[in-house]
């Protein structure tokens, strides 16, 4: 388990992507997998930055990678405002241009895309711990 | 993240290489929005040489929609999106609201 500690800036995006990708390879996840977890990894900490900070600069990511046997764990730990994703409306994929919402998207797709994802608040802290399986081999 | 731009005579062709994330975003949307505001609404996103896209990257893709659609004054479609990209773009209902075109130049075409 290794943990990394980046500054709140959108700039350490492809720092953290880069660490959280190799990760991701070391755990032996499928390719699409590898970009999946990048992504939802991404969507979370540009999430802290701008939502549980308001704005760049204002405190550090924590990012701890895990490899288990089942695949890979991420933590990220931030000292922001606290985060509740049942706040977040969910953006309707279905709906026309006319009534499609630009943003939204970051929570939707971290949650369709990780096997298991879960959001605390401790010692003033927001914990977003999510983990990725790897394929399970066919008998 | 880089940008080309290549004006044709009916539409403009961006090519955008790298990532799109919270930190790029912006200057992708500066360069879409410096086509838009010379009246040009016809645009092709060349997306063969692009790496990663995130929430922030659709956020421009979906707004530039509306800006080009409104009056029916234009469009904008992607071409040669890798699949990665794909995957993202269809989790967000892509599908119902861009054209994807295989090749560059038959979007070219398509104006």
């Amino acid at each position: 388990m290794t943990t990394y500690t980046f500054p709140g800036r959108y700039d350490s995006l492809e720092q953290i992507a880069a660490i959280v990708r190799q990760a991701a390879q070391d755990a032996g996840l499928s390719s699409f997998a590898v970009y999946s977890v990048e992504t939802a990894v991404d969507e979370a900490c540009s999430n802290i930055i701008e939502h549980a900070y308001g704005g760049e600069n204002l405190g550090p990511i924590e990012c701890t990678l895990e490899i288990t046997t089942k695949g890979l764990t991420i933590i990220l730990r931030d000292h922001g405002q606290p985060f509740n994703p049942t706040h977040v409306k969910k953006p309707n994929r279905n709906s026309p241009l006319s009534e499609r919402e630009a943003g939204g998207w970051g929570l939707y797709i971290m949650q369709q895309w990780m096997d298991e994802i879960s959001f605390h608040f401790e010692d003033g802290a927001n914990v977003l711990i999510m983990r990725k399986h790897k394929e399970q081999q066919s008998e | 993240m880089e940008i080309v731009h290549t004006p044709f005579k009916h539409c403009d062709v961006i090519k955008v290489q790298g990532r799109i994330d919270s930190a790029t975003a912006p200057k992708f949307a500066e360069a879409i929005n410096a086509i838009t505001e010379q009246g040009r609404y016809r645009i092709v996103i060349d997306m063969s040489e692009l790496a990663f896209i995130s929430s922030a990257g659709l956020r421009v893709l979906i707004g530039t929609q509306k800006t080009c659609k409104r009056y029916n004054r234009g469009e904008l479609v992607l071409a040669q999106v890798p699949a990665n990209i794909k995957s993202t773009l269809e989790l967000a209902g892509f599908n119902i609201l861009f054209k994807f075109y295989d090749e560059v130049l038959t979007a070219v075409g398509n104006f």
